[in-house]
């Protein structure tokens, strides 16, 4: 009997002491994660004169926003650019591209999942290998493809930006002919990231179709669904947690992306968020907080993605991973 | 029958534009690019000379290369055993039944909602030396206020340390996402087979020795390809951590391809070094992809 309660009660010591542990490591993990985005976040929330060496792991004395000012608007005297018109750039850009490969990539899905023909899945499995490519091995190309589509495009953009057919006009048109493809223009962004993403937006689809019975296709057909109509009226309905998931992949991928920005684009009012964050915080004469509220602002879009939408954007994560 | 074979057109014609766009901006790209490595392009203007391996012979013998190659080995080995240690570690311990579980999942996955460019931002200033002038920064600072100042380094600015400190950020990036594939893993384990285990006595480390390490071992086969074709081909992170730094010390080749061709404008060397790169990512890549094609098809 006491010799019971003893193993028992050591048991338990042990237990505690296992726990005791697991909360330790996990808390230590805890610490460096968020070390940078304390400092990330104290740092941005400092004014100039508050931005002391000595003392750059205090929390800010008096909460400024005078950092985020200067990283949004640029600052004359200081002489650096603000990120505001990036930041509007990136959303032109990330917009019309995440859409358009994800009804692109739900079509391939489509035919890749539900009318497989001989060759299909040999054709999927090619397709997936530009997925993993280093994109230093189709740059140069690519920049010399984009620069001969802009030898036709170049007349149609100028056409554009200068014409002033609806009076009052000039930031519709002058967006309007950034949005067609060629080389520096948000189009020819939009062109390259819809091509290079249409592997994982394919993939992700295709697996999500692959969960649905073919009888739902059939029980179309019976209803006299043709081919784009048993999309439309069948799969497409359905397709939402699927749209999510690469919506979601694709904005932040793309919203994140620098090598396809810094390559496509060198006009410095044309290049997404990214590229202009490096460039201000590259350049010496800018403080560290105004750095810092750089940083923050150009992450905002993705951090409140993952703040609402988190399971989406694991599941994203998960499809990127191959599996399933 | 008919409409079979109607609808398999229709298929066809419906995937055309996306495998037409991926057979040249990908393979006919990727074929450009090998036919400009063994050409004499080395200014604006595209020269077709054929010059064999000449590209690839001048590679080898740049020092700036070969430190890029020592580099990426020495990026690539530590920041995937690290990641993935860290990883499986923060899973299983996030799989304890923990108290706040959730919090504790999302504070570790975050950091892949910013960019390499945000991340190479924030660790620049994390990891700042300081000098004579400033006096110590950053970690440096806070190793000195609790006492362990033996600690302090130059991060990336010191030779010796050079691309580890960009592993650092790395790892902080990763971390998260590694640890995520590993408890998708270990959580799809049936409950029967552990409690089973269990039930016959095994301790609790026997179980994760002989059971569960065994079961998330195809999770480590995809970190290793995801990490290790970022890892490769890593670019963004360092031109915003660090540049080349002192002697090519932080130097990776994706950054010499950049400088070699669209700074230098000598595209034949960066079509080389894209074709190195490229290959190095198809011996990783490649055998993991017939692999998994093959067992779908067996499904």
């Amino acid at each position: 009997m006491s010799a019971l309660t003893v193993t028992h009660s050591r048991r338990q010591f042990k237990f505690r002491w296992s726990r005791f542990f697991i909360y330790l490591v996990l808390i230590i993990s805890v610490v460096f994660f968020l070390v940078p985005i304390y400092l990330l976040l104290i740092t941005s929330f400092k004014s100039y004169q508050e931005v002391n060496m000595a003392n750059m792991w205090n929390f800010p004395l008096k909460l400024s926003l005078e950092s985020f000012k200067y990283a949004w608007f640029g600052s004359e005297t200081g002489g650096y650019r603000g990120l505001s018109g990036n930041f509007v750039n990136s959303l032109i850009l990330v917009i019309p591209a995440s859409l358009t490969s994800a009804i692109v990539g739900s079509l391939n899905g489509y035919v890749f999942s539900k009318w497989k023909f001989k060759g299909s899945d040999a054709i999927f499995s090619l397709m997936l290998f530009g997925m993993f490519i280093p994109y230093q091995s189709i740059l140069i190309p690519l920049v010399q493809v984009l620069q001969w589509i802009s030898t036709f495009t170049n007349p149609i953009i100028h056409a554009i930006q200068g014409s002033t057919v609806i009076s009052g006009s000039h930031t519709f048109m002058y967006w309007l002919g950034e949005l067609i493809p060629g080389y520096g223009t948000i189009g020819g962004l939009i062109m390259v990231h819809v091509i290079y993403g249409l592997p994982i937006a394919t993939l992700t689809f295709r697996n999500y179709y692959a969960g649905i019975s073919r009888e739902l296709i059939e029980a179309g057909m019976i209803d006299g669904d043709g081919f784009l109509g048993l999309y439309r009226h069948i799969l497409f309905p359905i397709s939402m947690p699927g749209f999510v998931v690469v919506l979601i992949w694709q904005f932040t991928s793309i919203w994140n992306d620098f090598l396809f920005g810094i390559i496509v684009t060198s006009d410095p009012n044309v290049q997404p968020i990214t590229v202009a964050l490096n460039n201000l915080a590259g350049s010496y004469i800018v403080e560290w907080n105004v750095q810092m509220a750089g940083a923050l602002l150009s992450s905002l879009p993705t951090l409140l993605v993952y703040i609402f939408l988190s399971q989406y954007f694991i599941r994203g994560l998960m499809a990127g991973s191959l599996k399933g | 029958m008919h409409l079979n074979q109607k609808y398999r057109l229709y298929s066809i014609l419906l995937i055309a534009p996306s495998v037409l766009a991926i057979l040249v901006f990908v393979y006919g790209f990727i074929a450009f690019t090998g036919v400009a490595s063994f050409i004499n392009w080395t200014k604006m203007k595209i020269d077709f000379t054929f010059v064999g391996f000449n590209n690839y012979i001048r590679l080898f013998q740049t020092e700036r290369f070969l430190i890029d190659l020592r580099n990426t080995l020495t990026f690539t080995v530590l920041f995937l055993l690290i990641t993935i240690v860290i990883g499986l570690l923060l899973a299983i311990l996030v799989d304890q039944n923990i108290k706040g579980e959730s919090l504790f999942r999302n504070i570790f996955l975050f950091p892949m909602a910013f960019s390499f460019i945000v991340t190479g931002v924030v660790w620049r200033w994390l990891l700042a030396p300081g000098n004579e002038i400033t006096g110590a920064l950053g970690v440096n600072l806070i190793f000195e206020k609790i006492g362990l100042g033996f600690l302090a380094n130059g991060w990336y600015t010191d030779p010796r340390i050079g691309i580890r400190a960009v592993v650092i950020a790395a790892v902080w990036q990763y971390a998260g996402y590694i640890m995520a594939l590993y408890l998708a893993g270990i959580r799809g384990i049936p409950v029967e087979i552990v409690e089973a285990a269990r039930v016959d006595g095994a301790s609790e480390i026997n179980v994760y020795r002989h059971i569960i390490l065994p079961l998330v071992r195809p999770i480590t086969l995809s970190a290793v390809i995801i990490l290790g074709h970022i890892s490769l081909k890593i670019f963004d992170l360092v031109v915003s951590m660090t540049g080349p730094g002192t002697g090519f010390s932080t130097d990776v080749p994706a950054f010499f391809m950049y400088d070699t061709t669209f700074r230098g404008n000598r595209f034949a060397e960066g079509s080389a070094i894209a074709i190195i790169l490229l290959l190095l990512v198809a011996i990783l890549v490649v055998p993991y992809l017939i692999n998994s094609s093959k067992v779908e098809v067996e499904r």
